[in-house]
């Protein structure tokens, strides 16, 4: 019987409207990116702790000497370990992502450009001020976009710089395209940065956008957007 | 999806292939526009994703079959295994060395630096590990070669002095990431090994110190230019606490692989095993070169 009333509750129940927003490639890229990513900062952190300076070793003057508690590895050797292993998964999520956008156009929908300017300020003022709602016109509007750029920013500059830190003699062109070792170490660091100032946003956003919203990450399919009304 | 059927006495509910293919892509199209047939909603969406309209059982079992398709990212998981952790980032570690390996140039000098860019001498810091200065008679101290080389034996320091002198000023790096440029003098590494006929095809030079201290280094870093059986700094004999009387200087290898005091020296296609390097053997990565 109960699968009769299933039946009938099917041909009852209205159909939904789903949008195929994320492709496999982008979701699985982002999982595995963000995972490397905690990583990479967790023990780049650690690896910090060794030297947590931009000067020289003698006189040394630190700068910032992570807690404990955000670091990951133990100590040196253990922390270069997880480093040095999931650099390549970061590396690898994301040339995957870069090369999938590229190939397959997706990337218009998502690349800051400059006629993105003029539509940032009215959704930061939605965001932060509680302004008026912009209308939804496209997958991402135009913050989204300069947050996502940045990433894409942050992520280019950390792999260089980081490959520069790894193999400054074999990359001894990138490492005079970052104005030397110390400095490369300093770009590197605000790379981390950036991803610390993107991820609670990041964070906050979904949140804000409740499940149907996240779970287009996971599966890629958005139940009912709301650009579709 | 051709398992995607529409129920019977339900038109228009699910659409094929040939619905994602809206004529204008959608790129220009906002909800207020366009007039649109009623019961036929937009087929893609505002930047040409398919678009699909589903009774709910069908999206859900869609869902599913996504969720499923991301399950390879569990295989991260594996590294949250007590278990399995080591193992998997020793993996890590040697494809990094075999990526080190493949990246390094064997004629790509590292960079030299002018006079007035080294760091004095005493701003040159040393790392040590337990001993700070080795008790070692000079007078007699001689460098052990063993392994696979046609002479092997015991050399006086004069006998290595007696190789044409390379001076450099080089950058020294550090693994915990400070770096410090200095002025380095010895004989290269490479003529030494061929003057007593060692077999330069051999994988690896191990080497052990008189402050306990071993270290393993590939064989074409060991015949790399630049890399020096270091006896002076800034002109004058190695200082005690820089590794006295010899020392490897190698400016394309991480501080850690340049070892100082050096006691023996072996020609090998084989690491003693759980002996790859002092520190290696605690978690640094072996290869370490710049």
């Amino acid at each position: 019987m109960a699968s009769t009333a299933n039946a009938i509750d099917r041909k009852q129940a209205q159909p939904v409207t789903m949008v195929y927003e994320h492709p496999f490639i982008v979701r699985f890229a982002h999982w595995v990116n963000a995972v490397a990513l905690l990583v990479m900062i967790g023990s780049g952190l650690q690896v910090f702790v060794a030297f947590p300076s931009f000067g020289p070793k003698i006189p040394q003057k630190n700068f910032f000497v992570p807690p404990k508690a955000i670091t990951l590895g133990g100590w040196l050797g253990g922390s270069l370990q997880w480093h040095f292993t999931f650099m390549w998964f970061f590396m690898g999520s994301g040339l995957l992502y870069v090369i999938y956008q590229v190939v397959s156009g997706h990337w218009r929908q998502v690349l800051f450009l400059p006629h993105d300017i003029k539509g940032v300020w009215p959704m930061a003022k939605h965001y932060f001020f509680f302004g008026k709602k912009p209308p939804v016109k496209a997958a991402y509007n135009s913050l989204q976009k300069l947050a996502y750029t940045s990433t894409l920013f942050f992520g280019v500059l950390s792999t260089l710089t980081g490959l520069v830190l790894w193999k400054p003699v074999q990359f001894w062109w990138l490492m005079l395209l970052f104005g030397g070792f110390r400095l490369t170490r300093i770009w590197h660091f605000i790379s981390m940065c950036g991803f610390v100032a993107f991820i609670p946003g990041h964070l906050i956003m979904v949140a804000l956008h409740g499940w149907n919203n996240f779970y287009s990450m996971i599966t890629g399919w958005k139940r009912e957007p709301e650009y579709l009304d | 999806m051709p398992d995607e059927r529409e129920p019977p006495g339900q038109p228009g509910e699910s659409h094929g292939p040939e619905a994602e293919s809206a004529p204008d892509g959608g790129a220009s199209r906002t909800a207020s526009e366009q007039p649109r047939q009623p019961a036929h909603p937009p087929r893609v969406g505002p930047s040409g994703e398919p678009v699909r309209d589903l009774p709910p059982a069908e999206s859900k079992r869609m869902n599913r079959r996504e969720l499923l398709k991301l399950a390879p990212v569990i295989v991260l998981g594996a590294f949250a295994i007590p278990k399995w952790q080591q193992p998997l980032l020793n993996e890590g570690y040697a494809f990094g060395d075999w990526a080190s390996g493949k990246l390094f140039g064997r004629h790509r000098l590292a960079r030299t630096f002018s006079d007035h860019e080294v760091a004095p001498l005493e701003r040159f810091p040393y790392n040590y590990y337990d001993v700070l200065y080795p008790d070692i008679d000079f007078s007699t101290w001689t460098l052990t070669v063993e392994g696979l080389v046609q002479r092997p034996g015991d050399y006086k320091l004069q006998q290595i002095q007696a190789f044409p002198k390379i001076v450099q000023n080089t950058r020294h790096v550090c693994v915990e990431g400070w770096d410090v440029i200095g002025n380095f003098g010895g004989a290269r590494a490479s003529d030494f090994l061929r003057a007593i006929g060692a077999d330069l095809t051999a994988r690896y030079l191990e080497v052990e110190c008189l402050d306990q201290y071993y270290e393993s280094i590939d064989m074409e870093t060991i015949l790399h230019p630049q890399t020096l059986l270091c006896y002076e700094m800034y002109g004058q004999p190695l200082p005690p606490g820089h590794g006295a009387p010899l020392r490897l200087q190698m400016p394309t290898k991480l501080g850690y692989k340049q070892a100082k005091y050096l006691d023996t020296i072996r020609v090998t296609n084989v690491l003693k095993d759980g002996r790859q390097g002092y520190w290696e053997d605690q978690g640094y990565d072996w290869y370490g070169g710049l």
